[in-house]
């Protein structure tokens, strides 16, 4: 049983009825902020779909690719994306183990976006193929030539990796939706009753039922924690297992992994600002949870600050002039403005969270973690795209590389993709956990009066 | 005229006779379980919006065997990853740099993916078999929308002749409300 919080830091005055009906108005009319919000990603969402298929019509020659930068935009938002990603079963699976009583109102949130962040990463490297009819060769089957894939290729752990991660992080998010939606069933009519009766699987919340239900979360809980840190670690390898000068390092995993959780968490601070202004969710989503989630940006910040710091030490004190030169070109040569924004935006950005007062400022958060989510992308396109168009083999091989209008589209399209499905969601199923919101207030009993 | 259904029985069945409680407070169900437990009663059912430790103690239930599947389908997942990257290896075996042709290491990263896949899918599994299957008798007995939202339940079956003592015992305890089903 998870720890209960001071009564002033989850909310005050709120009882098991307040909760219920707070969660269940947010599937209600949500006002025109919502609507606007939701067209704005359904048309980037459009534009992305025509320009995906500009690319399937003319090939992947639209995509700008040029000698040696063949990963560039497409592998970069798949980074992106997967470390969005990582942060929403952190907060639901590690905070879990480790009770951390204020995840309750804020890891719904986390993992619905964990999981829609996912989906959107599965996308690119079908995108990235180019030829997206034959992705299933991806695929360990039989087939008539024998060929199977290659396990000791950082490519086929990663599809193994994150086909994982997707189906651990979808059967969480199920197995945490459960009890909820029993309860907004019981609360409400029509054609959203008949929904919710089908989806909430006959839950009652009966003793026999909590007694597997309890468990079950657990072990899934267990389960996901090592994934979390293995599934950005073997994202890492994807370069880190390559011979390019400025990924070759196994500082990569570590590296990775943090400034995924980081990422991720200015994404939850990001969706969350809006979500809970749209929905009036003041009362279970207060300062004090902000205010945790900008301590995880504070920390994983600052591990991202020290692999920055460490990986140009290591490039200068080391020596190899490759590795040098791939530094010098980041911070000096003709993408500086790349390696600048990620560095003043990842590394020294977080440095404000020190202070109290722009920790529990939420419009300050909201600002930092949109940098945050800036300098994050930049950061892989920095990684990806910058570092092999610097490659300093050969001179025939300095073509550079030049982003096409295709391919911003298709990243603009990632994120209507995202923010329509995350939009439906919230809209439609309980974006706050009922039941583990409920579990962090005092229980009514009789002899303190009720909810005392 | 009607004609026999033989499904009826398992697609429809009659609802259990019996006693539904309702309880406005933690410890006032908390009490009617043990009461229970004491007068003998047994297949009773609690409601409850949220898990409490405290009406688990109360409950004193068995260890749930979800466990096992967990267990299982991780030992399955990990034999699989092992026997997938390992033949596969040697079916098609291309020598790169000289590397062993089935090599442990990196397929450690094949075993550890496939043994958290499937122990989560046997969780899930285990949660289907233990929760789901139990639900569909489940659904003869009576229940409360408020059991999800604020308020705790007990369901006692017993037949409608003998359910006085029952409604006794549970008023005793501080139900607020008290009815046949």
């Amino acid at each position: 049983m998870t720890p209960t919080t001071a009564p002033e830091r989850t909310t005050s005055r709120v009882t098991y009825d307040v909760v219920t009906r707070t969660i269940a108005r947010t599937l209600g009319n949500p006002g025109r902020g919502y609507y606007l919000l939701l067209g704005t990603a359904v048309g980037l969402f459009a534009f992305g779909v025509i320009c995906l298929l500009y690319l399937l019509r003319y090939g992947l020659g639209m995509a700008g690719y040029s000698m040696p930068t063949y990963w560039a935009i497409y592998i970069t938002c798949f980074v992106f994306w997967v470390g969005i990603a990582h942060s929403g079963t952190l907060i639901s699976a590690i905070l879990f183990l480790f009770r951390s009583g204020w995840r309750t109102a804020v890891y719904r949130v986390a993992e619905i976006m964990t999981v829609f962040a996912v989906m959107t990463a599965g996308l690119f490297p079908l995108i990235h193929i180019g030829r997206q009819w034959f992705f299933y060769w991806l695929v360990p089957y039989p087939n008539e030539r024998g060929l199977w894939p290659n396990f000791k290729s950082p490519l086929v752990w990663d599809e193994f990796a994150i086909g994982t991660y997707f189906t651990v992080s979808t059967c969480f998010l199920i197995m945490g939706l459960i009890p909820d939606i029993a309860a907004v069933r019981d609360v409400a009519t029509g054609w959203r009753r008949k929904l919710y009766t089908l989806t909430a699987i006959g839950w009652r919340g009966t003793n026999e039922q909590w007694r597997h239900y309890r468990p079950a979360y657990l072990y899934l809980a267990a389960l996901a924690t090592p994934l979390v840190l293995s599934v950005h670690s073997v994202v890492s390898w994807d370069f880190a297992m390559a011979q390019v000068p400025a990924w070759h390092e196994t500082l990569f995993a570590p590296y990775f992994v943090a400034g995924a959780i980081y990422s991720g968490c200015a994404m939850v601070i990001t969706l969350l600002v809006p979500l809970r202004k749209l929905f009036r969710l003041e009362q279970l989503v207060t300062v004090h949870h902000f205010e945790n989630l900008a301590k995880l940006c504070l920390l994983t910040g600052m591990i991202v600050c020290y692999a920055y710091s460490i990986e140009n030490f290591v490039a200068w004190y080391g020596g190899p002039t490759p590795e040098r030169q791939a530094f010098w070109y980041r911070a000096f040569g003709r993408f500086w403005w790349g390696g600048w924004t990620m560095n003043i935006c990842n590394a020294f950005l977080p440095w404000l969270l020190w202070f109290k007062r722009v920790r529990t400022n939420i419009t300050a958060l909201f600002v930092i973690a949109f940098f945050v989510n800036l300098g994050m992308w930049m950061e892989r396109f920095v990684i990806i795209a910058v570092h092999l168009a610097g490659e300093p083999f050969a001179p025939f091989v300095r073509a550079g590389y030049n982003a096409t209008w295709a391919d911003w589209g298709i990243m603009a399209g990632s994120f209507g993709w995202f923010f329509m499905w995350f939009l439906l969601f919230v809209k439609n199923f309980p974006s706050v956990s009922v039941a583990e919101v409920k579990e962090e207030l005092p229980p009514p009993r009789r002899a303190a009066g009720k909810h005392a | 005229m009607s004609f026999p259904n033989p499904l009826a029985r398992v697609f429809r069945p009659p609802p259990t006779p019996g006693v539904l409680a309702v309880f406005g407070h933690l410890d006032a169900a908390v009490d009617a379980v043990i009461a229970l437990k004491r007068g003998g009663h047994q297949g009773f059912t609690v409601y409850s919006p949220l898990p409490r430790h405290e009406l688990e103690h109360a409950l004193d239930q068995p260890v749930s065997p979800v466990r096992m599947f967990t267990l299982i389908g991780g030992i399955a997942g990990c034999s699989i990853g092992a026997w997938v990257s390992l033949y596969m290896s040697y079916d098609w075996p291309v020598q790169v740099g000289g590397k062993t042709i089935g090599s442990i290491p990196p397929y450690v990263v094949i075993m550890f993916e496939m043994t958290v896949l499937f122990g989560a899918l046997t969780t899930l599994l285990g949660i289907g078999f233990n929760v789901l299957l139990a639900a569909t008798h489940r659904g003869t007995i009576a229940y409360d929308p408020r059991f999800s939202n604020d308020k705790f339940g007990i369901f006692v079956p017993v037949a409608a002749a003998q359910s006085g003592p029952v409604e006794t015992l549970l008023k005793g305890c501080g139900a607020d409300e008290v009815r046949r089903a």
